[in-house]
C-alpha cells in the first residue's frame, strides 16, 4: 500500500498548504512574537560580541592603557547576561510552542477521527493513522518552533553580520560579499543531492526493519524449509545496499561542508590580504581586521544552516498535506442538524430528549453498495424483525456476512431505502442514542488497557463496582478474574494480551451485559478455545440473548440452530432464509454449509 | 521478558571489538584525518598573529627552528605586501589541507560506521535464523525487532558518534591547551578554570535530566498506545457511544504527554542558559584579563588575537563532552539487550551427524517428551512404513504436533527420552538441513514471506523451472486463484500486496512444500482451512504425484483420514489405537466414535435425503 511508502514531497514552497496550520497557531501569537524577539536578541547579541573584542583592541592595548577597562567589563558583563536571559525565555518559548501546538494538532485531529465512519476504519490501516497523528505532528510542532527558530537566527545573524562588517569598513566587507554567491552555488549544487540520498538511507531502514519483523516472524517456517542461509544472504543484500546509501550521503556531505568551510578560509584570506594592505596603507585599524577576521570565519555555517532548514521546511509540507488531509476526510454518516440538536452530538449528548428503545427492526426496502464498492449488495431488502428476535446470519469467510449489521447499527447508511427501529426511520434519532442502546461483542475481542474492572465498565461508566461484579458473574467472567493476580485490578496488558482469547470473550460479555442493551450484536469466534471456557462462553451467549433483539454472525451450531430467522449470506448477497429446519428441508447452499460444519464440529467436541 | 540480563564489561567489550574487526582501519583513519584537521586549525591564528606582529607590526618573529633557515625575515619585511600574499596563501593552503583531511575524517567514519553496523546487523540476522525453535516460541517479536533496530541505533551511535566524539574533543583540548599553555601560562589558568565547571555541570544536569527524558517518552508511548486502542477497537467505541470517554482520555493523556515535555524544556532552557552564561564568561575572561597582559607588555597584540581565538573554539567542545560521557551510559543497556540475543545458543549438529538420504520406516520407540515439565507425550511407540500415508487423530494438547516437531528436529529428544530412527538410523545423527530438507512439513497456520507468491512457492528451490512451479500449485488446487490475480505469480503476498485467505496460505503452503520433493511430506492440520471437496481433489492429486513418498496427515475429518493406510489415535500423550480405518470402526473407541457422529446422526440423516452425499 502506497500510504507505507514514504510520499515524494512537493518540491515548490505553496503558502496554501502553510495557510492550514494558521488558526492553530493563533492561540500562541503573543508566544510567537516573544520567541521572535528573543530570538532576535539572540542575533544581535552574537553580532555585537566580537566588537567587544574590537574595542579592547582599539581601546586599551592599541592605546596602551587600562583607563576604562572597569566600564568596559560590566558593560560587557551586562550583554553576557542578557544574552543568558535571551536564551532563556528563547528556548522556553520555543518549547512551550511545540508542545502546546503539537498537543493542539494531536487533539483536533483525534477528535476529528471519533466522528469519521467505519467506512473509513475499513479502508485505513491502524499504522497510517497512528503515523499522522504521532510522528507528522511531532514534526510539524518541532519544525515550526525549533527550526523556524534556527532560521531565523541564522538569517538575522547573518544579515547582522554583514551589516556590521559593511559599517566597520564597507570596501572590505564587500570584497567578502563576493564569496556569498560561491556558497549559494555549491548549496544549490548539493543540497538536492544530500536530500536524496537521505531519503534513500531513510527508506532502507524502514526496509531493514520489515526485513527483521519478516526474517524473525517467519523464523519457524525458514527453519522446517531448511533455508536460513538464503534467507540470511537476502537480508545481507539489503544492507548491503545500505552500506552503499549511507557511505555514498555521507560522502556528498564530507564534500560539501569542507567546501563551505574552505570558503570562509577564503574570506579570512581575504582580510588578511586585503585588511592587511588597507592597515599598512593606514587606512584600516587591526582591531577592526581582527573583528573581520571573526565574522568570515562565523558568517558562513550559518548560511549553510539557512540552506539546510529551507529544504527542511519544503518536505515539511508533506506532512502538513498527510496531517491536514485526514481532516478534510467527511463522516460519512451524520446527524441532521434537526437531530442533533433534540439528541445532541456524541461528545454532548442530551439525553434527557432520549426515548427509550424497544428493539424492533424494519427494513424497508433497502438497497445498499459499500463506498468504494462497484455493485449493490442488497437491493430492495426488506425484512421485518420484532423485538427480542435472535437473527442469525451465516456464510463462510469473506462472504460480507458483516453487512446487515453494520446497516442495523449504522455503521453504515443504506443507499436507498429506510431502516426503521421501533417504527421510526433511524436518521430520525442520533447516532449516539442509537449506539448506548447496542452491545456489541466481536470475533476477536477488543479490550482496552487498563484493569478488568475498567474494562467492564466500559459498558457503562456510571456503573458502580457491585454491578461491574454482577455483570462479570452473569456471565461467568468472575472465574477469569479469580485467576488473575491482582483480581478485579489486575492490568489485562497492551489490547488485553495478558489474557486468552477465551477470557477476552468473557471480559468482553460482561461490558455488554453491564451496558444491558436492547440490541445485541454477536460476531462469534471460531477461534479454539479450551471445551470449559467455551461452554462458560455458551452459557454467557444464552444469558445475554434474553429478551434482546440480537443478531448472531454464527459459526456455532448450537446458536444456529436456536435462531430464530437464519439469513444464507453468499457472495455478498442474501441467497437463502428462514429456520434452520425450513433451510436443511431446501437442501440448497445452507445445507452444504451445515454439512461440512458439522462434521468438523463433533470431531473436535469428541476429541476435546 | 528477561530485562535482567547483564553482560558482563568485558563481553560488552568484546561484543565491540568484534564488530570493529575489519573496521579499525577506517576509524584509525578518520580519527588520524580529524587530529591532523584540528592541527590545521590550530595553524591559522598563528598565521594571523605573526601577520599582526610582524608584518603589520613591528615584533621579531620566532619562527619554530626548521622554518627558520628557510624563510628570510629581512626578504618578507622588505615588502609588506609580498609578506601579506604569503600569508593569505598559507591561509589558503592550511585550508586547503584541512579541508582534504575533514573529507578524509567524514568518509572513513561512515565506511567504518555503516560496516560496524552492517556486521551487528547482518550476525544478528544470521544468528537469530539458526536460534531453535524453542526460543523463537519463547519471545515476542515487537521486543527482539526493538533490540535489532532501536538497541543497534544506540550502539552504533555510542562507538561511532560518542566514543570517536571524546577521543576528538579530548585531543582538541590538549591540543590547544597546551599551545595556550606555552603562549601565555598565566592566561591559560583563566581558561583553565573554567574547564571543569563548564564539563561537570553539564555532566552532571544531563545525568539528572536523563530519568524525565525516560517519563517523557513513556508519556509518549501511553498516547501512542491510546490512539491504537482507539483505532483498533472502533467498532467497540462506536457500538458503545464511548467518543466522549475516548477524547477526555486521550486529552489527559496528550496533555500529559504536553506538560512532561514543557516542564523539560524549563530545565533544558535553565541549562542552555547557564551554559551559554559559562561560555561568554569565559571568553569575557579571557578578554579582560588578556587585555591586561597586553597592555603592561607581557604579551603582544597578535597572541592576544590568537589567544582569544583559540579560547572561543575551546569553549563549545568542553559543553559537550559533559553530555556526550553522560550520554554513553545509555549504551550500556542497549549492549546487555542485544547481547542477551547473540549469547542464545545455536543450533548445532554434533561431529558425528552425517548427511545422509532418508530411506525406510520411520519408527517413534518409547518417545516421551514434555515441555517445562509439563508431559506431553508418554512412551509412545509406532512405525510408519516406507511409502505409506500414515494419519493421525487427537484432540487439542494430545501431542500430535510434539511428534511431528520431534521428528523434524524442531525439539531434540534427550538422554532416556526413547528415539525416533528412520531405516534405523537414530534421527539424531542426521544433519538438521539434511533432514528438515527431506522432511516435507506443513504447518497448521503456515507463514507466508512477503514476497512473490512464485518467490514464496519456489523458496526452496529458487531456480525451479517455471512448469514444476505450476504443477506443485496445480497439484495444491491454488493455481487457478493465482492465475486470477492480475499480476498472476507475480502478485506480492502480505501487507505491500494481495491478502490471501486462510485456506488460499495453506494451499500455498502446500506448493511450496511439494517444490521440496521430500520423500517424507507431513501435513498438520494443513488443509483446516480448506473446504471438504478441495480437501479431497488436493489429497487425490498428492497421492498421483507423491508416489512412493511417506504421507503423515493430521485432520479432524474422518474423510480425509479413512483413506490412510494406518490410523494412530492420540488421547492425552499415549497411544489409544493404531490400525486401518476397517480395524478401527471394527471395535470401540474414540475413533469409531467420531465416525458415528461424523457419520450418522439426525441432522445427517437429513443431510443426505438431499443426496449430496
Amino acid at each position: 500500500m502506497a500510504a507505507y511508502d514514504e510520499q515524494e514531497y512537493t518540491q515548490s514552497f505553496q503558502l496554501g498548504i502553510w495557510r492550514r496550520l494558521f488558526p492553530l497557531l493563533r492561540p500562541f501569537r503573543r508566544h510567537l512574537i516573544l520567541l521572535l524577539l528573543f530570538n532576535l536578541a539572540c542575533a544581535a547579541v552574537d553580532v555585537l560580541l566580537p566588537l567587544f573584542q574590537r574595542y579592547a583592541i582599539a581601546s586599551f592595548i592599541e592605546g596602551d592603557t587600562l583607563q576604562g577597562l572597569l566600564p568596559y567589563g560590566l558593560c560587557y558583563l551586562a550583554v553576557i547576561l542578557f544574552q543568558a536571559l535571551a536564551v532563556l525565555v528563547f528556548a522556553r518559548k520555543a518549547m512551550f510552542i511545540e508542545m502546546s501546538l503539537g498537543r493542539d494538532l494531536r487533539r483536533t485531529l483525534f477528535h476529528h477521527l471519533q466522528t469519521l465512519s467505519l467506512s473509513f476504519y475499513n479502508v485505513t490501516p491502524v499504522g497510517y493513522l497512528i503515523a499522522r497523528l504521532m510522528s507528522d505532528t511531532n514534526r510539524i510542532s518541532a519544525m515550526v518552533s525549533w527550526n523556524l527558530s534556527d532560521l531565523l537566527w541564522a538569517l538575522f545573524y547573518v544579515l547582522g553580520s554583514f551589516g556590521a562588517m559593511l559599517a566597520l569598513n564597507w570596501r572590505l566587507a564587500m570584497v567578502i560579499l563576493l564569496i556569498v554567491p560561491a556558497i549559494a552555488l555549491l548549496t544549490g549544487y548539493f543540497q538536492g543531492r544530500i536530500l536524496h540520498w537521505n531519503r534513500r538511507v531513510r527508506k532502507l531502514n524502514s526496509r531493514i526493519t520489515g526485513a527483521f519483523n519478516e526474517g524473525i516472524s517467519g523464523a519457524k517456517t525458514t527453519k522446517t524449509l531448511s533455508t536460513e542461509e538464503q534467507s540470511t544472504d537476502q537480508f545481507r543484500a539489503i544492507t548491503g545496499q545500505m552500506h552503499t546509501a549511507g557511505v555514498q550521503a555521507a560522502r556528498l556531505s564530507a564534500i560539501y561542508v569542507p567546501l563551505v568551510l574552505f570558503c570562509s578560509s577564503l574570506a579570512v584570506a581575504i582580510v588578511v590580504l586585503r585588511g592587511g594592505v588597507m592597515v599598512t596603507q593606514q587606512v584600516l585599524e587591526i582591531a577592526t581586521l581582527s573583528a573581520f577576521a571573526t565574522y568570515a570565519v562565523g558568517v558562513f555555517e550559518p548560511i549553510q544552516t539557512i540552506a539546510a532548514n529551507l529544504s527542511e521546511f519544503i518536505s515539511l509540507q508533506a506532512s502538513i498535506e498527510r496531517a491536514t488531509g485526514l481532516l478534510d476526510q467527511k463522516p460519512q454518516v451524520v446527524d441532521t442538524p434537526e437531530v442533533e440538536a433534540v439528541y445532541g452530538d456524541a461528545f454532548h449528548p442530551k439525553r434527557e430528549n432520549w426515548e427509550a428503545l424497544r428493539g424492533e427492526i424494519e427494513f424497508r426496502d433497502v438497497s445498499f453498495r459499500y463506498p468504494d464498492g462497484g455493485e449493490d449488495v442488497l437491493s430492495h431488502f426488506n425484512l421485518h424483525i420484532p423485538a427480542g428476535t435472535t437473527v442469525a446470519i451465516v456464510g463462510e469467510t469473506g462472504a460480507g456476512k458483516s453487512t446487515l449489521v453494520n446497516l442495523a447499527c449504522r455503521f453504515f447508511e443504506p443507499t436507498s431505502g429506510q431502516i426503521l427501529i421501533d417504527g421510526r426511520d433511524y436518521r430520525e434519532r442520533s447516532q449516539l442514542w442509537l449506539h448506548s442502546n447496542i452491545g456489541y461483542v466481536l470475533q476477536n475481542p477488543h479490550l482496552f488497557s487498563g484493569t478488568v474492572r475498567e474494562n467492564i465498565r466500559y459498558g457503562r461508566l456510571e456503573a458502580t463496582d457491585q454491578e461491574v461484579e454482577a455483570a462479570a458473574r452473569a456471565v461467568s467472567a468472575d472465574t477469569v478474574v479469580a485467576k488473575l493476580e491482582q483480581g478485579w485490578d489486575s492490568d489485562v496488558g497492551e489490547g488485553g494480551d495478558r489474557l486468552s482469547t477465551g477470557e477476552k470473550q468473557l471480559i468482553s460479555f460482561a461490558r455488554a451485559v453491564l451496558a444491558d442493551p436492547r440490541i445485541f450484536v454477536l460476531d462469534e469466534a471460531t477461534a479454539s478455545i479450551d471445551t470449559q471456557t467455551e461452554q462458560l462462553i455458551q452459557q454467557a451467549i444464552d444469558h445475554l440473548l434474553q429478551d434482546r433483539t440480537s443478531f448472531l454472525i454464527a459459526h456455532r451450531l448450537s446458536t444456529i440452530r436456536k435462531a430464530d430467522l437464519i439469513l444464507v449470506v453468499r457472495d455478498g448477497q442474501i441467497v437463502e432464509r428462514g429456520t434452520h429446519l425450513e433451510l436443511l428441508r431446501r437442501k440448497g447452499y445452507y445445507h452444504d454449509l451445515y454439512s461440512k460444519q458439522f462434521a468438523q464440529e463433533h470431531a473436535a467436541k469428541v476429541l476435546g | 521478558m528477561e530485562t535482567q540480563f547483564r553482560l558482563p564489561k568485558r563481553e560488552k567489550l568484546g561484543l565491540v571489538a568484534r564488530y570493529l574487526r575489519g573496521n579499525v582501519g577506517f576509524f584509525a583513519a578518520a580519527l588520524l584525518c580529524a587530529c591532523l584537521s584540528m592541527v590545521c586549525n590550530a595553524l591559522t591564528p598563528q598565521i594571523i598573529r605573526i601577520t599582526v606582529d610582524s608584518v603589520l607590526g613591528q615584533e621579531g618573529v620566532e619562527l619554530p627552528g626548521p622554518l627558520e633557515g628557510l624563510i628570510r625575515l629581512d626578504w618578507l619585511r622588505a615588502n609588506p605586501i609580498r609578506a601579506l600574499l604569503i600569508a593569505a596563501g598559507a591561509v589558503v593552503a592550511i585550508a586547503a589541507l584541512r579541508g582534504v583531511c575533514t573529507y578524509g575524517q567524514r568518509v572513513n567514519l561512515a565506511k567504518g560506521s555503516e560496516g560496524f553496523v552492517k556486521q551487528i546487523r547482518d550476525d544478528l540476522y544470521r544468528h537469530i535464523q539458526h536460534l531453535d525453535f524453542a526460543w523463537h516460541t519463547a519471545h515476542a517479536t515487537g521486543d527482539i525487532i526493538q533490540r535489532c533496530t532501536s538497541d543497534v541505533d544506540v550502539i552504533r551511535t555510542f562507538v561511532c558518534t560518542q566514543l570517536v566524539e571524546v577521543v576528538r574533543i579530548v585531543f582538541l583540548i590538549v591540543l590547544y591547551l597546551s599551545i595556550m599553555i606555552s603562549m601565555s601560562p598565566r592566561l591559560s589558568l583563566v581558561s583553565l578554570v573554567f574547564i571543569p565547571v563548564v564539563g561537570l555541570s553539564s555532566g552532571v544536569f544531563y545525568r539528572k535530566i536523563s530519568r524525565r527524558f525516560q517519563a517523557a517518552d513513556e508519556a509518549e508511548g501511553e498516547v501512542t498506545t491510546c490512539a491504537q486502542e482507539n483505532f483498533t477497537g472502533v467498532r467497540v467505541v462506536r457500538a458503545f457511544g464511548r467518543e466522549r470517554f475516548e477524547e477526555e482520555r486521550f486529552g489527559r493523556l496528550n496533555q500529559r504527554f504536553s506538560q512532561l515535555w514543557i516542564q523539560l524544556g524549563r530545565l533544558m532552557s535553565v541549562y542552555w542558559a547557564s551554559g551559554t552564561l559559562l561560555t561568554c564568561l569565559q571568553v569575557m575572561a579571557v578578554i579582560l584579563v588578556g587585555t591586561i597582559e597586553a597592555v603592561e607588555g607581557r604579551m603582544t597584540l597578535g597572541e592576544f588575537i590568537a589567544f582569544v581565538g583559540y579560547n572561543e573554539t575551546l569553549a563549545w567542545p568542553v559543553r559537550s563532552l559533559g553530555r556526550v560521557l553522560s550520554d554513553m551510559s545509555k549504551a550500556g543497556v542497549s549492549m546487555d539487550r542485544v547481547g542477551y540475543i547473540l549469547k542464545a545458543p545455536e543450533e548445532e549438529d554434533g561431529p558425528e551427524a552425517q548427511e545422509i538420504k532418508l530411506n525406510g520406516d520411520i519408527v517413534f520407540d518409547h518417545v516421551s517428551f514434555g515441555y517445562a515439565g509439563q508431559p506431553v507425550l508418554r512412551d509412545v511407540s509406532f512405525t510408519i512404513p516406507q511409502g505409506s500415508t500414515f494419519a493421525v487423530l487427537g484432540g487439542t494438547g494430545s501431542g500430535k504436533s510434539t511428534l511431528i516437531h520431534l521428528l523434524d528436529r524442531l525439539y531434540d529428544l534427550g538422554e532416556g527420552q526413547g528415539r525416533i530412527t528412520i531405516g534405523g538410523r537414530d534421527i539424531r545423527q542426521i544433519r538438521r538441513d539434511c533432514l528438515r530438507r527431506q522432511v516435507g512439513l506443513v504447518l497448521q497456520e503456515p507463514f507466508l514471506f512477503s514476497q512473490t507468491i512464485r518467490e514464496n512457492i519456489a523458496a526452496t528451490r529458487p531456480h525451479a523451472p517455471e512448469e514444476e512451479l505450476r504443477r506443485a500449485a496445480s497439484v495444491a488446487c491454488v493455481d487457478e486463484a493465482i492465475t486470477e490475480f492480475p499480476e498472476g505469480y507475480d502478485t506480492m503476498v502480505g501487507e505491500r500486496g494481495v491478502t490471501l485467505s486462510g485456506g488460499q496460505k495453506q494451499r500455498v503452503a502446500i506448493a511450496r512444500m511439494l517444490m521440496q520433493n521430500a520423500p517424507v511430506m507431513v501435513f498438520d492440520d494443513s488443509l483446516s482451512a480448506v473446504d471438504a471437496e478441495t480437501d479431497a481433489k488436493i489429497r487425490a492429486a498428492l497421492r498421483e504425484r507423491g508416489k512412493g513418498a511417506t504421507v503423515i496427515l493430521i485432520s479432524h475429518r474422518i474423510t480425509t483420514l479413512m483413506q490412510a493406510d494406518r490410523i494412530l489415535v492420540l488421547e492425552d500423550g499415549r497411544v489409544a489405537d493404531l490400525g486401518s480405518h476397517a480395524e478401527l470402526i471394527a471395535r470401540p473407541g474414540i475413533y469409531r466414535e467420531i465416525y458415528e457422529i461424523q457419520m450418522s446422526s439426525d441432522d445427517r440423516r437429513l443431510i443426505e435425503e438431499g443426496g449430496t452425499g
